[in-house]
């Protein structure tokens, strides 16, 4: 019971970092970003190949995998994403997945189409178990690890919103665009830096999760569903909103998993649809923001 | 000067090439014997695409799940012909009936929120019935649903292993759903949709019933894609798992795109230009193509999709 909702916890928590780069290029440019995915794919891969083919040790992988995407990101937002901010939703969609669909087949391409395993460090692979009983609670030593990267990672993020200058610039921007302009405030740059921080962060959570979620070419496609219910549920105008939604649906993916197998991913869906008929917005939306 | 309701009728007039292609259309499977399962194919995502630009093309409702109704009508299509009786057009009636209900159903979802939250909830649909048909037993599950027998058509013309009944067949409901279609759109509640497309809040104070035209719409869309998802089961004598499949969805978006959205026809092109192209570069390489369909995707979107079907605009065109 205790050791289902831990899972569901580190479940949550990957998403949430897989998602919230989502969140925040949702929230600040307007932008469906269905490519999303394929940054965490990115990530994923490149820890592996760093790991299978260099001998790269596995704390000094993560690192890389986020600085490395994080400058994907800022190309790709360079070059092919700024003409597609003011262009229609459909527009928009259409692209990323155009994106998306290349980076499958490319990876599909260059690495075959089997799934990769990360071979962890020792010490993250034993389990403690504490309590008996139904109250027992066994954790994976890499499940902790995730949680702890994961809330320490929160707390910073929300650190920088809630108290830098570039996290008020950024909350000013995605406030009102054309005033944060007005006010003197670059807001491409501000685009640009959060978009490259959001995709590093994706490349961060898809290296994190290459062990727990598996990595194969079709990732983008098969988990980019579960972050955009984050986004859709969670709301694009906090950390807090996609945190919970996050914590949410990980707990319930995973009990629905583990109680139910016949009906695992329904539960999620189900879950969806109704909490978004009940708030078209989203779980957690503040007040007076545009909408 | 022609006047207002003049120039309303010329628009709904059938055009002189009109009736000229459809009658190409019924030629080829004839024609092209060899090549009658594709026509059968790009029929039913013409249909397919037809019912997606109702929606997305005339009430601006974009959806990521249209595959739900596909595959529902193939579902019901093919536990028809299997546990009812295999008579096609029963079937096909059957199959139109259920996603319409579905539809139905579906149109409550779809009334609120944002473009996300649409994108979220049909996608989020497709997945239920796409984790339904998996699980349930009488679909047979991942293995799909086999041993569907069809009957002849009209009880005379047998499905035959090169698929000109079958395209025949496909390309008749295609033309007849077009025609209803095309009188759909030309119609009041056409012009409706189309003035809360361009803009809900003036076409609500105008007193347009906004809420209801969309689930009508929403409700015959579903209908036409069933018609659509039965037509594949029909045809094919299966159904499978993969007809609820995200790809599906995102793939018969693209080719309403590619052919225009809010124009009928261009769902048509779209359906033939995007199963051509599927044909001929997966014979060159099978495994990839999704990569050149993506940079296409890519490319279509940068340089903007209306100026695709207005060549004059590509060189020298100011950018809108």
């Amino acid at each position: 019971m205790l050791t289902i909702l831990f899972d569901g916890i580190a479940y949550g928590m990957l998403l949430f970092i897989l998602a919230v780069g989502l969140s925040v290029t949702m929230g600040l440019m307007n932008f469906i970003n269905l490519a999303h995915g394929a940054f965490a794919m990115v990530g994923g891969y490149a820890t592996v190949l760093l790991m299978q083919r260099y001998d790269v040790p596995f704390l000094v992988c993560l690192p890389i995998a986020f600085v490395g995407v994080a400058l994907l990101g800022a190309v790709l937002e360079r070059t092919l994403y700024r003409p597609m901010y003011s262009r229609p939703h459909l527009d928009q969609v259409l692209f990323s997945i155009g994106l998306t669909f290349m980076a499958v087949a490319a990876m599909d391409y260059f690495m075959t189409s089997s799934q990769q395993i990360i071979h962890l460090p020792e010490w993250l692979k034993g389990r403690t178990e504490i309590g008996d009983g139904p109250w027992m609670l066994g954790m994976g030593h890499y499940r902790l690890f995730i949680i702890a990267i994961c809330a320490a990672l929160t707390i910073g993020l929300q650190y920088i919103l809630a108290k830098t200058r570039f996290g008020s610039r950024l909350r000013a921007s995605v406030d009102d665009q054309r005033v944060a302009a007005g006010l003197g405030i670059n807001v491409n740059v501000v685009f640009l830096l959060t978009f490259a921080v959001g995709s590093g962060l994706a490349g961060l959570g898809g290296a994190l999760g290459a062990e727990v979620l598996g990595m194969d070419p079709s990732f983008p496609l098969k988990n980019m569903i579960y972050f955009l219910i984050v986004v859709a549920v969670g709301g694009t105008s906090s950390i807090t909103g996609p945190l919970l939604a996050a914590l949410l649906l990980g707990i319930a993916d995973v009990a629905g998993k583990y109680y139910i197998p016949r009906f695992g991913a329904f539960i999620v869906y189900f879950l969806m649809i109704v909490i978004l008929i009940w708030r078209p917005q989203g779980l957690f939306v503040r007040k007076g923001g545009k909408a | 000067m022609k006047n207002a309701m003049q120039s309303l009728h010329d628009l709904q007039r059938w055009k002189l090439w009109e009736p000229a292609l459809w009658l190409l259309a019924l030629a080829s499977p004839w024609l092209l014997s060899t090549h009658a399962l594709i026509i059968n194919e790009i029929a039913i995502v013409a249909l397919f695409a037809v019912s997606l630009d109702l929606i997305l093309g005339y009430a601006g409702i974009v959806s990521l799940g249209h595959a739900a109704f596909f595959g529902m009508g193939a579902y019901a299509a093919a536990l028809f012909a299997k546990l009812v009786m295999p008579d096609p057009l029963v079937g096909l009636a059957f199959a139109i009936a259920v996603s319409t209900l579905l539809g139905a159903v579906c149109s409550l979802t779809i009334m609120r929120g944002t473009d996300l939250t649409r994108l979220m909830v049909t996608m989020g649909v497709a997945m239920i019935l796409m984790e339904l048909a998996n699980k349930l037993d009488i679909t047979g599950g991942a293995d799909g649903l086999q041993g569907v027998i069809m009957g002849p058509l009209l009880g005379r013309f047998e499905f035959d292993l090169q698929g000109q009944t079958a395209a025949w067949y496909s390309i008749g409901v295609l033309l007849v759903l077009f025609v209803l279609a095309r009188r759909l759109v030309h119609s009041p509640l056409g012009g409706t949709l189309k003035a809360l497309r361009d803009n809900r809040l003036r076409a609500m104070a105008i007193g347009i019933p906004v809420t209801s035209r969309l689930a009508v719409i929403y409700t015959i869309a579903a209908g036409v894609a069933g018609a659509a998802g039965g037509l594949m089961a029909q045809t094919t004598s299966f159904a499978s798992v993969d007809l609820f499949a995200f790809d599906r969805s995102a793939d018969l978006m693209l080719l309403v795109v590619i052919g225009g959205t809010g124009w009928l026809y261009g769902g048509v092109a779209g359906a033939i230009v995007f199963k051509v192209m599927q044909d001929w570069i997966s014979s060159i390489t099978p495994q990839y193509w999704t990569f050149w369909i993506g940079l296409f995707l890519v490319v279509l979107m940068l340089v903007g999709r209306d100026r695709l079907i207005r060549p004059h605009t590509w060189f020298g065109g100011k950018k809108s």
